[in-house]
Formats: structure tokens, sequence, C-alpha cells
């Protein structure tokens, strides 16, 4: 469960994040959406203790993100490519990360021999490090590497960005299989309404910092969603 | 439309990282620049009285050397002076005329420092000549003919600037033309001198490196604008990888992996492997020291200082840019579970490493006296005791992002100067010294090195303390430097 408490940050007198209280249940799978700058990233990072709450703070299972690092093991995240090795190749990132998570490499093996068809054929034994890779394919690398080691809670910014139609379809399989996990919490941010409804069962919108909407999906929502955006 | 490309250089020109960085940098810069301009002025001026005080003629002595001076030339620049490229990729859609473009580009490697700085010694020299009575056409056309040598060099090096390693070979055989020429084995300048003596007595000669200067040009115009493609000139070059276990190192548990990343880290990019370059040269510096090279430095107390120098030049230049080297993916560091401890004494035993090695392959110091040996080998128990808990420290508070992929900047980069980093470095080299020096005086050399000696083993034996303040250090300001390594450039 996270649960989030009075929470705010303000940069030189400006509140870009504002949520006074927020509750995630253990195994929901969460959506977040908002226009540019509504605070979605802000969230993640302090979610992630990247940057420090001006008031208030998370509760990442039972531990308080910024006072304790012990969120980390059962943690995993990707906002974007500033999560990447550059000079390593997919396969050494996948197994570095495996080692701080205390897989072994049998273990990663598994993992990625299960996704070989997310990959495409484009990641895996491509004599290509993850810095000559193109943006989509690099996503794909980052995303598949926050699976590894099981976690408890899984943080993806924009993960149908830069992903071609194809992989898109089998990103949403992945987070629903996922989001069926009761352990699992997935947190998924998006531009994207009709993805985010889809692979969601509950749905925050944004704006300015506010949390303006919280619905459990329905038939209904994403026509309630466009709604609201189209202004 | 050349107007508009001045007006965005003049803004990348204001707005880089390099022109917004502190005032005290800039001071330091300023008086750099300053001091190679007065040291270029001297030379112009003096040279040609200091020959004729040695009672040589000074144009053909200084035409016997110019063949020196181009080739220095030509190597400094192949290792320092980056083709300026115009921001040429967002240019290409729009209605400019390639030709506008590439000449522009190249026309503004004219202005470049490297071009500039040979003004102040030849116009001098001219000077100083056309005063003491030499005739005037020949000194025009000498200097029109040496500098159109220096602007060959210039537009040589935009044509060989994509090779590699091509300074090195250069390096090389100048090093072994001046070896010969010195032991007087053979003499270059005497092949070479009559060409630049032609250049001063014979008047069309100067027309030589004119012409060459002008087919120079042209050639590399062609060439750049043949390459004006996003896949030919203006592509990056991708390598290709290959998946390495270093298996060997999982024996070293957490620290191994680590150490595996370190090793690829180094291995895969530019910045960090001209960083290996520059602690080999380091591992040399000694000699100006141990030799008689520069009599001044010939002395104990500048002796400890090259030892410390010489074990440690990976150190450094390494560990000075911890966690830097990580600054582009520090995100991911923060949200793994990752122990603060493991990752720094991962960097800490690459630098212990590197540091024996170095020291071992110092051993032909052995050459100038075991004393000296002695003294390269009490700096690396001194670099390993104390300096590399030091650079780790002054790491915490070294907030700059290293961009990997680019070799320039490792001769200091501009960004990093901060005042705690530079309080922190003045143990490193100034507490040795001191320590040597009083030990030295009071008792005997070999007391001065016990005592320096004595505080690298103190250093290591408080290993664990220094560790866990370096820990708090990086913990406190984890913020200030993920936000700093956030902006780029």
């Amino acid at each position: 469960m996270i649960q989030v408490n009075n929470l705010s940050k303000t940069y030189n007198g400006t509140t870009v994040l504002k949520i006074d209280s927020l509750e995630i249940k253990k195994g929901e799978s969460f959506g977040l959406v908002g226009n540019n700058g509504a605070g979605k990233t802000t969230f993640f990072s302090l979610l992630l203790d990247l940057i420090q709450p001006s008031t208030g703070n998370i509760i990442n299972h039972g531990v308080q993100v910024n006072s304790s690092e012990a969120w980390k093991p059962f943690t995993a995240s990707f906002l974007d490519e500033s999560f990447l090795i550059g000079y390593l190749t997919p396969e050494e990132y996948f197994y570095f990360i495996g080692d701080l998570r205390g897989q072994n490499k049998a273990d990663v093996d598994v993992l990625l021999a299960k996704h070989e068809e997310f990959f495409n054929g484009e990641i895996l034994k491509n004599k290509k490090y993850l810095r000559d890779l193109s943006k989509g394919n690099q996503k794909k690398v980052g995303i598949i590497a926050t699976l590894i080691g099981s976690p408890e809670v899984v943080i993806l910014d924009e993960p149908f960005a830069n992903l071609d139609p194809t992989t898109q379809f089998r990103l949403k399989k992945i987070i629903k299989d996922l989001a069926d996990d009761p352990n699992v919490t997935v947190l998924v941010s998006s531009h994207d309404l009709q993805h985010t409804v889809e692979v969601s069962d509950r749905i925050v919108a944004m704006h300015k910092g506010n949390v303006v909407k919280d619905i459990q999906t329905s038939p209904e929502t994403l026509q309630e969603l466009e709604q609201f955006f189209a202004v | 439309m050349i107007s508009k490309f001045l007006f965005l250089e003049w803004k990348s020109f204001t707005r880089s990282a390099s022109f917004a960085s502190n005032l005290a940098l800039k001071i330091v810069i300023g008086f750099f620049a300053a001091y190679f301009i007065l040291i270029f002025l001297g030379i112009g001026v003096g040279a040609f009285y200091i020959l004729k005080k040695m009672k040589l003629d000074p144009v053909v002595a200084v035409n016997q050397f110019l063949f020196y001076y181009v080739i220095m030339d030509l190597i400094i620049r192949l290792m320092l002076q980056k083709i300026p490229v115009l921001n040429i990729r967002p240019l290409l859609i729009f209605p400019i005329n390639k030709s506008t473009i590439v000449h522009f580009s190249l026309g503004k490697t004219i202005l470049s420092f490297f071009n500039i700085i040979h003004a102040f010694f030849l116009i001098p020299f001219s000077i100083v000549l056309l005063i003491e009575g030499y005739d005037p056409a020949s000194v025009v056309f000498w200097f029109l003919a040496v500098y159109s040598l220096f602007y060959c060099n210039n537009f040589i090096n935009i044509l060989l600037s994509n090779k590699d390693n091509l300074f090195a070979i250069f390096l090389g055989s100048a090093a072994i033309l001046g070896g010969l020429h010195y032991y007087g084995i053979f003499d270059i300048t005497a092949y070479v001198a009559p060409f630049f003596n032609a250049l001063f007595n014979t008047y069309w000669a100067f027309l030589i490196p004119v012409v060459a200067l002008v087919v120079l040009y042209y050639v590399t115009f062609q060439y750049f604008k043949k390459n004006l493609y996003l896949d030919a000139g203006l592509s990056s070059k991708h390598d290709e990888a290959k998946t390495e276990e270093l298996t060997w190192l999982n024996q070293f548990g957490a620290i191994g992996t680590f150490l595996k990343n370190d090793i690829k880290l180094i291995k895969r990019n530019k910045r960090s492997k001209t960083t290996v370059g520059m602690s080999i040269m380091f591992l040399f510096y000694g000699l100006l020291f141990f030799t008689n090279g520069i009599p001044m430095y010939n002395n104990p107390t500048m002796h400890i200082f090259a030892g410390i120098f010489v074990s440690g030049g990976f150190l450094i230049t390494f560990g000075q840019f911890v966690p830097s080297w990580d600054s582009s993916y520090y995100q991911l560091m923060m949200t793994q579970n990752i122990p603060y401890k493991g990752y720094l004494s991962s960097k800490w035993w690459l630098m212990v490493i590197a540091t024996i090695v170095t020291t071992v392959i110092a051993s032909f110091y052995l050459y100038f006296g075991v004393q000296v040996y002695l003294t390269i080998i009490v700096g690396a128990i001194y670099n390993i005791g104390v300096n590399s808990h030091l650079v780790l420290l002054g790491g915490a508070y070294t907030k700059t992002p290293i961009d990997l992929s680019s070799g320039k900047g490792a001769f200091g980069d501009k960004k990093a100067f901060n005042v705690k980093t530079m309080l922190i470095s003045i143990p490193q080299l100034g507490l040795p010294v001191l320590l040597y020096w009083l030990g030295s005086k009071y008792g005997s050399p070999t007391i001065g090195l016990a005592l320096v000696a004595a505080l690298g083993v103190i250093g290591f034996a408080f290993k664990e303390k220094a560790f866990s303040l370096i820990e708090k250090t990086y913990k406190s300001e984890k913020y200030a430097t993920i936000a700093a390594y956030k902006q780029k450039g």
C-alpha cells in the first residue's frame, strides 16, 4: 500500500504539486493522466526519493521513502532514458540490474526468454550498446528491466510513448498480467487516455499539481476523461 | 545569411555552460590566456636579439627550427583543437545553400585560438626584422608564407580529425626526429631549412604555401559538402558492441558487480580512455624531476611531490570525478537497492589496484637510484592511505555531469572548479610535502619519507571511519547531486 500525506513540492514559491491525501492499495493498477506540467513526473520522482518534498511524505509499504531506503528492494521503476547505462549492451544491463536485485544470470535469462516477443528480435544479441539503440528500443529495455526480481511496486512513466503500435499492444498485455497479480502494485502515467483506461483499474487525473479526478475504471471512464480534457 | 549565423554563434557562445561558469574560473582562464600571449610576445620580440647575441643569423636560425614548430603545432591541434562545427543539423532543411553552410563552418575555424596565437610571435618578430633593416618585401612574403603553413595545419587537422591516435603517430615521429637530431645522427632540419630559407630569400617561393593553403581549403570544402548528410559526415559513429561477462570478478561479491561496470565504463568511453592516457603521462612526469631536465625541480622536497604524481596519476584523474562518471544514470543508481558502501568500495579498489600497478611499472625509476624509487613507493602508500579517501570525499561536492562520449575536458573540467573540492585537495599534495620537508630538515630524508609513509598507514587504518564519513556526505548531497546531473552540458 502506498499512502500519500499532505504532500507538496514548491519551487521558488510556485507550487507544482499538492496532494493532501491519496491511498493506493496493494495490488491496484493505478493510472495517472494529465497534461504537460500536471505533476505526474514530479509525483513519481517524490515517490522514488529523487527529489525532496516541501511538505508531507509518502509511505510505501510501511516505509517513509524520504527517511529510509528500505523501499528500494521491492520497488522497481523506469522514468526515462537516464535510467539506462549507455555503454552497456542490453544483456549486460539486465544482468547488472539482476545482480543488484539478487537474481543470478539464469533467473534473468528466464525472464528475458519470456519477453522475447516484446523485444521483437531488436534487443538481444544485436551487438549494440544501449546508447546506440533507438528511443523505442531503449524503452523496451528499461521496461523489462523493471520486472527483474519480481518487485511488488512497479512505476512506469509514459511507458507507451515512442513505442510502435505492435509493441504498445504487447506492453498492455504485460501490464495487465502484472496487474492481475494481487501482490503487485502497478503505477503508470500517460498522455494517452485510451491506453491508460485499458490497463488500469483506477485512474487519477491531475491538473496543475492537484488531483482533479479519482475514478474506478468502468466502461464510461474513457468518455468521462475525454470530456474532461476536451477544453 | 552570414549575419544570421553570426547571431547564432554569439548566442551559443554567451549561453554555453563554460561561459556561465563562475567568476573565479573566468579569471583563471583569462590569466592563462594572458600568460601564453605574453610568452609568445616575449619570444617574438626577444628572439631576434637573443639569437643575434648567440652569434647566429636570426632568420636562418628561426627557419631551421620552423619545421619543428609547424609539426608541434599540428600535433597540438590534433590533440586539442576540435572542429567547431556550426550546429548544422537544424539548418539542413531550411532554404540555405549547402555551400554557405560549409564556407561558414570552415571560415569560423580561421578565428580559432590555435591560429591567432601564432600572430603574437610572428608579428613582433617580423616587425623587429623590419626595424633591423631587412628587405621589407622578403619579410612580408615570409610572414605570409609561414602563416599560410599554420593555416594549412588548421585544415589538415579538420580533414584528419576523425582519425583516432593519429597525433600519437605524429608525436612519435617528431620525437624520433628530434632525438636523432639531438644526438647528431640525422638532422632533418638540414633538409627542410633550405625550403624555409627560400621562403625568405626568393620572392616567388612564398606562393608555394599560399597555393597549398588554397588547395587544402578547396579539398576540405568539397569533402564537407559531399558529406553533408545525416548518414554520412553528420552521423555519429557506432561501435560494435560485445557482451562481456567478466565472471572472474564474481568472487568479489557486491563489489564485483560494480567493478565489472567500472571496467566497462573505462574501456568503452572516450572520456574515460583519455583519463587512462593522462595517468600514463603522469607516470613519466617524474622524469622532469629526477633527471636534471629542470634543475629547479631536482630537489628532495619536489621529489616527494613527484612521487605522489607518478603513482597516483589514475587516482587523481579518475577519482576526482567519482561519482560524476555515473552522472548520466545517477537516478537509476539512486532507485536501485544499492549500498553506498559497495559502490564506493568498488571505486576505491579500482584506484588502489591502479596505484599498485603504476607503482610496479614505475620500477624503471630505479635507474635513478633506490632513494628515488623509495620516494615513489612512499607516494603510493600515501595515495592509498590518504588520497584515495580524499578524492572520494571531494567527489561528493563535484557536481559536474560528465558527458562520457566527449573526449575533451580531461585536462580539468571547466565547471568542476569548486571551492570545496579545492580545499579538500590541498592536503592531497601540501601535507606530504610539508611533512617530508620537516622530516628532512630536522632529521634526514629517510625520516621525512617515513613520516609520509606513516601518515599513509594511519589513513589506511582509519578506512572504515573515513568510509562512513564519506557515505554520510554522499547521502546528504544526494538531492543536490541528482538535480545537478539533470542539467546537461
